[in-house]
């Protein structure tokens, strides 16, 4: 017997909504879990002060610096050189092995566990070529976490722009370069910056990977050899050896802000950007 | 004396051989084309019109595993030569595409694309270009006060004429034109053969037309392929009153396609 067509339609409806409502609803419960219990010690001193005890009292300053510098220090390097692959693979190769061992060998690396990447800028950054825990250590090795998702993310994003915008370029006498920086990266902006979002957003959360290879010194940082406190990593000490658990939320409650923060600031930059193209 | 006959031709294609990896698509292809002439290739589908004509401006290259033979010879120079600069070919032998496909860029910068890829900067050079070309288009008086708005929310008969606006700024000699009024309704396709008429004074175009009446109305010579063979090449009023091969009288009068 078949069903009513109406019933299904009806009960698919149904079901999707209510999963939508559900994750949206999971995703609010967090947000406000963690603003209600940690909004009462954010205040300007919070943010400005450095901490004391250990972050049992006074403020987070320090690991507001290593919030930003780090991700900025691990996208500097990662996203010329995500893009240019991405170039690469996408525009300058033909579609050979070689290019699909990469392409398998991309996709590995994004499913790896940050702890691993943790493991290896110790060994490797850390130790072999004695950085130290710096942010030199730390930058690099969340580079080398993100590059695969913002090389896959370029990729497809390249891929998507339509083969007769090359087309034309070519057969009004633009080299592949002009035609790649002229019409395909430009076109391929939006999925770009998403990728590159995507990384910030797991550069800032990241505690493995940073612990291990950029420490958790409370000093503010002199130079890229010095090591550095995370927001992410000044949670996870705080929360895990009992220091405060106020702070801890306080300071779980700035990352989410500052992570909202930076994909707003980025969605924003992005659709002035496409409005001014079209 | 041979030099000179073939010096009044500016395309002179001769036993072009041209294989899709193992697939033969166009097979001992002889074609000369005038200077100021338009030259309408015409043919059942498949039968390889499109690819000869991406031969004249090297758009084949693009496309892998494309083997040719045979020459091309472009002002009497040899285009598969090892010296052609195949950037300098595409600026001098333009063209047109089956759909409008204006860049995602204002109409001004979609004009100009070619001379700023040529490293032009000047503004008023550009300027002037930009509305010599769009004139030339017959666009001007459209778009004069709208230069900055998008390319792509024109209707599309004046996207098309917005992309040969485009061509026209790099100033090419030969313009190819692959079904360009296939997208667009019989008004405005009138209005490109006017334009196209208009446009064999300066230069000299080939198009790629599946509508014999266009072919007619248009063109000086005209072409008939069949599965990759150039079956037939002479002046229209003959291949559309007094065709030689009866291959093409069957073509011609809808026996076939
Ligand atoms: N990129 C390609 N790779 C392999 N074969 C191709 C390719 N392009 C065209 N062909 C083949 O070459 C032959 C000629 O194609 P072409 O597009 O030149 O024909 P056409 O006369 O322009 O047809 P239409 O009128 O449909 O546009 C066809 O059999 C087609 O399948
Ligand atoms: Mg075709």
């Amino acid at each position: 017997m078949r069903i009513n067509p109406k019933y299904t339609q009806w009960g698919a409806v149904t079901i999707l909504t209510s999963a939508t409502i559900f994750t949206i609803l999971i995703l609010v419960f967090i947000i406000f879990f963690i603003l209600e219990k940690g909004l009462p010690v954010l205040g300007l001193s919070f943010l400005t002060e450095n901490p004391q005890e250990m972050g049992k009292a006074g403020g987070i300053f320090p690991t507001l610096i290593g919030t930003i510098i780090l991700p900025v220090f691990a996208l500097l390097i990662a996203t010329p050189l995500g893009i240019s692959t991405s170039v690469y693979l996408a525009e300058y190769t033909k579609e050979t092995r070689i290019t699909k061992v990469i392409r398998f060998g991309t996709d590995c690396l994004a499913g790896i566990p940050s702890i691993i990447f943790g493991l290896f800028g110790y060994i490797f950054f850390v130790i072999t070529l004695g950085f130290g825990w710096s942010i030199l250590s730390g930058g690099l090795t969340l580079a080398v976490m993100v590059l695969p998702t913002i090389i896959r993310t370029s990729e497809e994003a390249i891929r998507a722009v339509p083969n007769s915008y090359r087309k034309v370029s070519f057969s009004l006498g633009a080299s592949r370069w002009q035609t790649v920086k002229k019409v395909v990266l430009p076109n391929a902006l939006p999925g770009i910056v998403t990728g590159i979002m995507l990384s910030i957003g797991r550069s800032i959360g990241e505690t493995a990977a940073v612990i291990f290879t950029a420490g958790s010194s409370l000093r503010i940082p002199s130079s890229v050899f010095d090591s550095t406190r995370t927001m992410a990593v000044h949670f996870y000490i705080l929360a895990r050896e009992g220091i405060s658990s106020e702070n801890a939320y306080g300071t779980a409650a700035t990352l989410i802000i500052a992570v909202l923060f930076v994909n707003l600031l980025a969605y924003y930059t992005m659709h002035r950007f496409i409005a001014k193209r079209s | 004396m041979e030099k000179q006959s073939s010096a009044e031709y500016i395309i002179n294609i001769k036993n072009l051989d041209l294989f899709y990896g193992k697939f033969q698509a166009l097979i001992a292809v002889d074609m000369l084309a005038q200077k100021n002439m338009i030259t309408a290739l015409i043919g059942p589908s498949g039968c390889g019109k499109s690819t000869l004509l991406r031969c004249l401006n090297r758009m084949n290259d693009l496309i892998r595993g494309v083997k040719i033979t045979g020459k091309i010879e472009i002002n009497n120079l040899d285009i598969y030569s090892k010296s052609t600069d195949v950037t300098e070919l595409r600026k001098n032998v333009g063209m047109v595409f089956q759909r409008p496909n204006p860049f995602p860029l204002s109409i001004y910068d979609n004009v100009v694309y070619g001379l700023r890829v040529a490293g032009i900067r000047n503004k008023t050079e550009l300027d002037e270009i930009a509305e010599k070309s769009l004139r030339g288009a017959w666009l001007w008086d459209q778009v004069k006060d709208k230069l900055n708005h998008p390319g792509l929310e024109l209707p599309l008969d004046q996207q098309q004429r917005l992309c040969i606006a485009r061509l026209l700024a790099v100033q090419p000699e030969v313009i190819l034109m692959d079904e360009p009024c296939s997208s667009l309704d019989p008004i405005a396709t009138m209005k490109i053969e006017e334009l196209m008429i208009e446009l064999k004074k300066e230069y000299t175009i080939v198009i790629v037309t599946h509508n014999m009446q266009q072919a007619s109305r248009v063109s000086d010579f005209t072409g008939y392929m069949l599965l990759g063979e150039m079956i037939e090449f002479d002046k229209t009023v003959n291949i559309f009153t007094r065709p030689a091969n009866k291959l093409t009288e069957e073509y011609i009068s809808g026996k076939y396609g």
